[in-house]
């Protein structure tokens, strides 16, 4: 009993002193548009915060792929700065003055995420 | 106890805890995604599982146990993934191999592309636009692409040579998957030492190349990509013959060894046995010959490690005899009855290379290529000969990564080449070692939009050139939609070989003069040039159906120093370094018009000047079509259910008038008449396993008079085979097979 304790105990622990090392992770999450010039301005919203890395977005799952240094930037900040440029994302909802700036080819439809 | 451990859990659940995990299940066919609908995810070793919807989206509750998450759906591999995120995007995998090969044979690639989003101006030529060739080695590859123009190299051997920017094969890089290749002794005939079925893809780039594979590519680069074991078909037949009594054999076996390994044995034989001599001229229109190449290659990956190897070996034995129809090499070799010849060339090559993806940084990689080669060619023209052995040793170790983000890039290198050649040329011997060592550092960035370059620059220390510092630049920038300017510029040096790269002089009686300029390479000093270029592409589409490419290009070489090849005196071929200047300056206008997948249209036109101040003066290039124009049309049918197809294409050349240097057949200051020239192939695919097709070559006959000067009189001050401008054999009609299991 004693040791599935310490093994709770631990393991976030362990989670956390690896993410404090590491200097290169990985993360996915939706962000919403449709077309190859959302793709441009998402990864070029992505690729302009220092700590990102690589940006990676598919157009049909609407997913980004993310390389960054969490010790130079949080994930949340990457989540609002691509909102800035309109797109929604999984954790963070764009303003609608910034939706609005976006060509009429990119004004997917907005959904609840 | 217990009231504890559920406290501490719940506590502790929050970091856990984590909402469910949610993804999206895709996968790929005909180069587009698709949600997989119904696949089964589940936690590895537990029964919490769930099904993706309609778009491939599921929300799965976590498990404590495991992170370990199973992706399955009949068809598919099943997949196995650690999931680190609260989000997962996975593509599935089809699970036969053969299923595999079917989605790359029915995914539609246009057989020429020429990319907007590299920055240099690359043509990226498939394994289809191969097909369109009528046969069947590399130095064949390029008729229907206006980026290289085809020569005959002279009026017996049968050889075709290459130019690119107006100048010769020398002055390009030609490499295999990026290993240095038709380069020192294999010059003259190395282009046809690759059979044409092992060559999955060649890219052309023109203009100063990228300084990574070294300083040699002047005019531009030629790569080939070879077949791979693990993508190539299990088995590949292709049998060839043609009436010109010339008869080939490729066959491509190849296996999964095991998880990681993969091999495949590649062999092509060829044969001409049958003497032709259509303009009675004594002498054979093509040689008698035969040539076995035999390859296998070993293929290693391990996706999850990120290790990638490639480890090939290859021997080739060449053999030719041309000359007199009735020369027979027992009986009159060394005498001054009949004037024959015989080329014996043997090669061996073995390479070796690795790879190391870092498999958390996609971005970051190390390289290392290693390959060594010996070719030996034994040969005799009447009664001169020519002898040369030529080992090579090449490694190449680099280095890639980001600066901050994937939009600023570099590569780091160092190469190593050491070259040992031993030549007999006649009497005289000529022994010379080539050794250089290199490092490079390459910066390229992209704005992800509509400007990047990259520039490279690298030093070497050559025994033979010295020390010396290569810069080279290459600019892409896109101002509207669908334009693209791209610049580009740089240098580049060699050493002039200059037996092996003007072979066709043996088939003269010419006598040799090299003018010393007390350098090291035959007494001469190596060559320096500078490469310019502009290119400008435009693509728009009119109504949805059809789509048009423009483009043009100028480039500009400039010699710094150059070792002139000087045909001018009909009784002398003389080489000698330039005093004064040297340019060649290559205009080309291209239109590419394309209706849905049936009809493809492609015409250009070239206009060359390439100058030269020779000892009698600045001159134009001699054996070089000023004006050269250039169109190829296919039709292709929809592709049935079962497979069948019909394919068919017509190649248009017209040559221009060419300088002629001053000879007793065509006096002085004579041009060649300008003619036109007509390739057209037609190809029955039965299923997606067999095929057959039917073509000719040249089949408006055109041919040139009389080729060989002096050919009455063999061993007279006048014979001269190498004054071609034309194709000396008249029409081919060709037939063959495609057998794919």
């Amino acid at each position: 009993m004693k040791i599935i304790v310490i093994i709770l105990l631990a393991l976030p622990l362990g989670i956390f002193a690896q993410e404090k090392k590491k200097k290169n992770i990985k993360a996915q999450f939706i962000v919403r548009g449709n077309c190859e010039q959302c793709e441009k301005r998402i990864e070029k919203a992505s690729l302009s915060i220092k700590g990102v890395k690589s940006a990676d977005w598919d157009i049909p799952s609407n997913v980004i792929s993310l390389i960054y240094d969490p010790n130079k930037v949080a994930l949340e900040t990457i989540h609002s700065k691509i909102a800035d440029k309109g797109h929604d994302t999984s954790e963070t909802e764009a303003k609608e003055v910034d939706y609005e700036k976006l060509p009429q080819c990119c004004q997917y439809e907005r959904k609840l995420l | 106890m217990k009231k504890y451990i559920l406290i501490l859990c719940m506590s502790w659940g929050v970091v856990f805890s984590q909402d469910p995990l949610s993804g999206i299940i895709k996968y790929q066919e005909n180069n587009k995604i698709y949600p997989l609908t119904g696949a089964n995810v589940f936690w590895q070793n537990t029964t919490v599982g769930t099904v993706t919807d309609v778009e491939g989206n599921f929300r799965l509750q976590r498990v404590s146990d495991t992170d370990w998450l199973i992706i399955s759906y009949i068809g598919f591999k099943t997949d196995t993934l650690k999931v680190e995120t609260p989000f997962i995007s996975h593509k599935m995998t089809p699970n036969e191999v053969d299923e595999l090969a079917e989605v790359k044979l029915i995914q539609r690639r246009k057989e020429i592309q020429k990319s907007y989003v590299k920055t240099q101006n690359i043509i990226k030529v498939s394994s289809e636009e191969l097909l369109k060739a009528a046969c069947c080695n590399l130095s064949e590859s390029f008729e229907t692409n206006p980026a290289i123009d085809v020569n005959f190299a002279d009026a017996m051997s049968g050889t075709k040579q290459i130019k690119m920017l107006g100048l010769s094969s020398p002055y390009l890089l030609i490499t295999e998957e990026n290993i240095p290749m038709v380069r020192g002794a294999s010059q003259a005939y190395g282009l046809s030492f690759t059979p044409g079925t092992w060559v999955e893809s060649i890219q052309i780039s023109k203009g100063a190349g990228s300084v990574t594979n070294g300083f040699e590519s002047i005019t531009g680069q030629i790569n080939t990509e070879l077949k791979k074991p693990l993508t190539d078909l299990p088995f590949f037949l292709n049998l060839f013959a043609s009436i010109n009594g010339r008869y080939e054999l490729n066959t491509h076996i190849n296996k999964k060894v095991s998880d990681r390994w993969s091999t495949g044995l590649y062999i092509h034989g060829n044969k001409r046995s049958q003497k032709f001599d259509k303009n009675k001229d004594g002498f054979l229109d093509l040689p008698i010959s035969e040539q076995i190449n035999l390859m296998n290659r070993w293929q290693y990956i391990d996706p999850q490690k990120g290790w990638v190897s490639f480890l090939s070996w290859r021997y080739m034995n060449d053999e030719k005899l041309l000359g007199a129809v009735d020369y027979n090499q027992e009986r009159d070799r060394g005498y001054t009855q009949r004037w024959g010849s015989e080329i014996k060339t043997k090669r061996w090559d073995t390479s070796l290379k690795i790879g190391y993806v870092f498999p958390d940084l996609p971005y970051q990689s190390f390289g290392f290529q290693t390959a060594f080669s010996s070719h030996d060619q034994n040969s005799y023209f009447g009664l001169r000969s020519y002898e040369i052995n030529h080992q090579s040793l090449f490694s190449h170790l680099l280095f890639n990564s980001i600066i901050g983000n994937t939009l600023n890039k570099f590569k780091v290198g160092i190469n190593y080449t050491h070259d040992k050649y031993d030549e007999l040329v006649d009497a005289t011997f000529f022994l010379r070692t080539d050794s250089n060592i290199g490092g490079y550092f390459e910066f390229s960035h992209d704005n992800n939009d509509n400007f990047s370059c990259i520039a490279g620059i690298r030093m070497d220390m050559h025994n033979n050139l010295g020390n010396f510092v290569t810069p080279r630049i290459h600019l892409r920038y896109v101002p509207v939609e669908k334009f693209v300017i791209r610049l580009s510029g740089g240098s580049g040096r060699k050493t002039a070989n200059i037996f092996a790269e003007n072979q066709s002089l043996f088939a003269t009686n010419r006598v040799v003069s090299i003018q010393s300029s007390k350098g090291k390479i035959y007494g001469l000093n190596p060559e320096k040039a500078w490469n310019y270029g502009m290119g400008l592409l435009k693509s728009f589409y009119i109504g949805s159906p059809h789509q048009i490419n423009l483009s043009a290009d100028y480039y500009v070489t400039d010699f710094s120093d150059q070792v002139v090849v000087d045909w001018e005196n009909p009784r002398e071929i003389s080489f000698y370094n330039l005093k004064g200047r040297s340019s060649a300056k290559s205009l080309q206008f291209e239109l590419d018009y394309n209706f849905r997948d049936i009809l493809n249209l492609r015409a250009a036109y070239k206009k060359y000047d390439v100058k030269t101040d020779y000892n009698s003066g600045l001159l134009q290039k001699p054996l070089l079509a000023k004006n050269r124009f250039f169109t190829n049309l296919g039709l292709k049918s929809e592709t049935s259910p079962q497979g069948k197809q019909w394919r068919w294409d017509v190649t248009f050349h017209h040559v221009g008038v060419q300088r002629l240097v001053k000879n007793q057949r065509d006096g002085v200051n004579a041009f060649s008449p300008s003619f036109s020239l007509w390739n057209t192939q037609l190809t029955r695919v039965f299923s997606k396993k067999f095929e057959i097709y039917f073509g000719g070559e040249n089949i408006g006959n055109y041919k040139q008079s009389s080729p060989i000067i002096g050919s009455e009189d063999p061993f007279g001050i006048n014979f001269d085979a190498s004054q071609v401008y034309a194709p000396v054999f008249g029409g081919i009609v060709y037939s063959g097979l495609r057998l794919k299991i």
